[in-house]
């Protein structure tokens, strides 16, 4: 990609304490990426969101927002910024447009832009009709899509996003993800999120975080080729002896499960499904069901966050 | 600029809370009846007073122990009202609105002061009203009363600079209520330990009453306003530099 870097981070280290909670983690977000943090709880996601929107200095290293230091300007640095932290930063006993109107003056928009900026900003949030209610008063999910239309009101180049669907029902997590989805088209987004589907459902790419470290920094594309595994499910009406399967080429090994159901493992390389399916043809066998296996998400994420080998999965 | 748009959030917030519309009612009675009984002790010694030579006036008997008293009832309320400036925005959360906004932190500490000394001024505009109605039957001295006023001010604008900094210090409200109500209580009674020595020691210069007193005379001395200056800026860099580190430490 030969995009322009929003985001630059170098080295990051951040200390609670002895405790380090980030260890040298870096990495660069391109204009236009939706780039997923995923960690587990504690991992160190939060801390890095918000050494990134300057809420928190780090201990070493640097951090650069389209080419700007955030420690050495960070006025400048932050207009570039739009942050929602995990708890969504409302005062409940304001409206919703006296709400954005303040945010959009603490982030410099001119007088005479800011009706501009208001209503855009609710437009995308599906928040409309609602300019003239209390925060208080409003349902979760609402309050969180005041959370964003803060985070997008003055168009920043980087939209930081920490855990936005948590607690939302499963309609609102879906019009979240496709409004990130959307953001992603002219702001740079960085998610953080426990839930891997979410990652699979909104980002362009992926990192994962663990004890503070990144242990993993990938396309969704290539997430999806950690997934792919060796191994077929194949159900058979009227399965053959056992070892006819084994003796097919390309089969490394076969365990049946139950009467008509096998798992085959077989080289990466070669898939033998082609194979099994004319000898399944030629010889009777009833295929009703032959299915190439994939990990999940999670298991992809457990094997990288575990530090036991996962000798089950590489079976 | 920015430091208005805050001080307009905070002074907004404060008149959408019951409590501060309360505080300034129960505050306005208190004094109010303070007041007309100043204004019956007149009556009543009035007589008195024509014989005098150089009489105290209207000023003198009515307004200053008005203005002295109204100093110790806003030292029990100031607290209360100084006590949300950060630590509501850290429990509830919206700190980091203000932090992660193209804004200074002196902008933002600037900010929340003058959003609570403009409810603090409110109140002392409705206080001096009582004082200038005695204008309908009497005369006033205004040279006292200005420096009455400047007196509450100033004192008004030291309580809220040390309570925004206790306020820094926790994310408890009522913690910060506690603690400002402690330092100023201690600060105003300082001077009492050597009230033997006619008040001319360390403790009586840093006492917040020694210095209210001189201006309720209408005694303005530059020192006592560096006195005020002083306190506040101190108080003010404090909480500037305490907001940093919590960047700095998490």
């Amino acid at each position: 990609m030969s995009e322009e870097s929003l985001i630059g981070v170098e080295h990051l280290y951040r200390y609670f304490g002895t405790n380090c909670a980030v260890k040298g983690v870096s990495f660069e977000v391109r204009r236009g990426e939706v780039v997923g943090f995923l960690g587990p709880n504690g991992a160190g996601k939060s801390t890095t969101m918000r050494m990134l929107t300057g809420n928190l200095a780090p201990s070493a290293g640097s951090i650069a927002v389209g080419g700007i230091d955030l420690l050495e300007h960070p006025k400048r640095a932050k207009a570039a910024i739009g942050y929602l932290p995990e708890q969504p930063p409302l005062y409940r006993e304001l409206t919703v447009n006296e709400y954005l109107t303040y945010c959009a003056r603490l982030n410099r928009i001119e007088r005479g832009r800011i009706p501009g900026a208001l209503a855009a900003a609710r437009e995308r949030c599906g928040l409309a009709d609602s300019g003239s209610r209390l925060i208080g008063n409003l349902s979760k999910g609402y309050q969180q899509r005041v959370g964003i239309a803060q985070a997008i009101i003055h168009s920043p180049d980087v939209v930081v996003l920490d855990e936005p669907t948590v607690g939302l029902d499963p309609i609102q997590i879906r019009e979240i993800r496709s409004l990130i989805r959307e953001l992603g088209g002219e702001h740079s987004v960085i998610l953080s999120t426990h839930i891997l589907p979410e990652v699979q459902a909104t980002c362009d790419r992926v990192q994962i975080i663990h004890h503070g470290e990144l242990i993993l920094s990938d396309t969704i594309a290539g997430l999806q080729q950690r997934m792919q595994t060796s191994r077929l499910a194949i159900g058979l009406h009227r399965p053959p002896d056992i070892e006819k399967l084994r003796a097919i080429a390309g089969v490394l090994s076969v365990e049946p499960n139950g009467a008509d159901r096998f798992h085959i493992s077989h080289h990466p390389a070669e898939s033998p499904a082609e194979t099994l399916v004319l000898a399944a043809a030629r010889e009777n066998w009833g295929l009703y069901e032959l299915i190439p296996e994939r990990r999940s998400l999670e298991d992809v994420f457990v094997d990288l966050t575990t530090s036991e080998p996962a000798s089950k999965e590489a079976a | 600029m920015m430091i208005g748009h805050i001080a307009a959030r905070e002074l907004r917030s404060l008149f959408l809370s019951p409590l501060a519309w309360s505080v300034l009612s129960v505050v306005e009675l208190i004094i109010a009846y303070l007041f007309l009984s100043q204004v019956d002790e007149y009556a009543r010694i009035q007589p008195q007073l024509t014989q005098m030579e150089n009489a105290p006036g209207l000023t003198e008997v009515v307004a200053a122990p008005v203005f002295g008293i109204a100093a110790v009832i806003l030292l029990l309320v100031a607290p209360l009202l100084t006590m949300r400036l950060v630590s509501e925005e850290r429990r509830s959360g919206t700190l980091p609105l203000l932090l992660s906004a193209p804004v200074s932190m002196t902008e933002i500490v600037l900010g929340k002061y003058l959003g609570v000394m403009a409810f603090f001024l409110v109140m002392v505009g409705l206080i001096l009203l009582m004082p200038l109605s005695l204008l309908l039957g009497g005369t006033l001295d205004f040279g006292l009363l200005a420096a009455q006023v400047l007196g509450l001010t100033l004192m008004l604008a030291a309580f809220a600079a040390a309570g925004l900094f206790m306020s820094t210090l926790t994310g408890q409200p009522v913690v910060a209520a506690v603690g400002s109500f402690g330092i100023l209580l201690l600060l105003w009674i300082l001077d009492w330990a050597d009230s033997a020595d006619a008040g001319s020691g360390l403790f009586a210069y840093l006492s917040l009453q020694h210095h209210h007193e001189a201006l309720l005379k209408g005694i303005f001395d530059t020192s006592d306003l560096v006195y005020y200056l002083l306190f506040i800026t101190t108080f003010l860099v404090l909480s500037i530099r305490r907001l940093d580190a919590e960047r700095l430490q998490g």
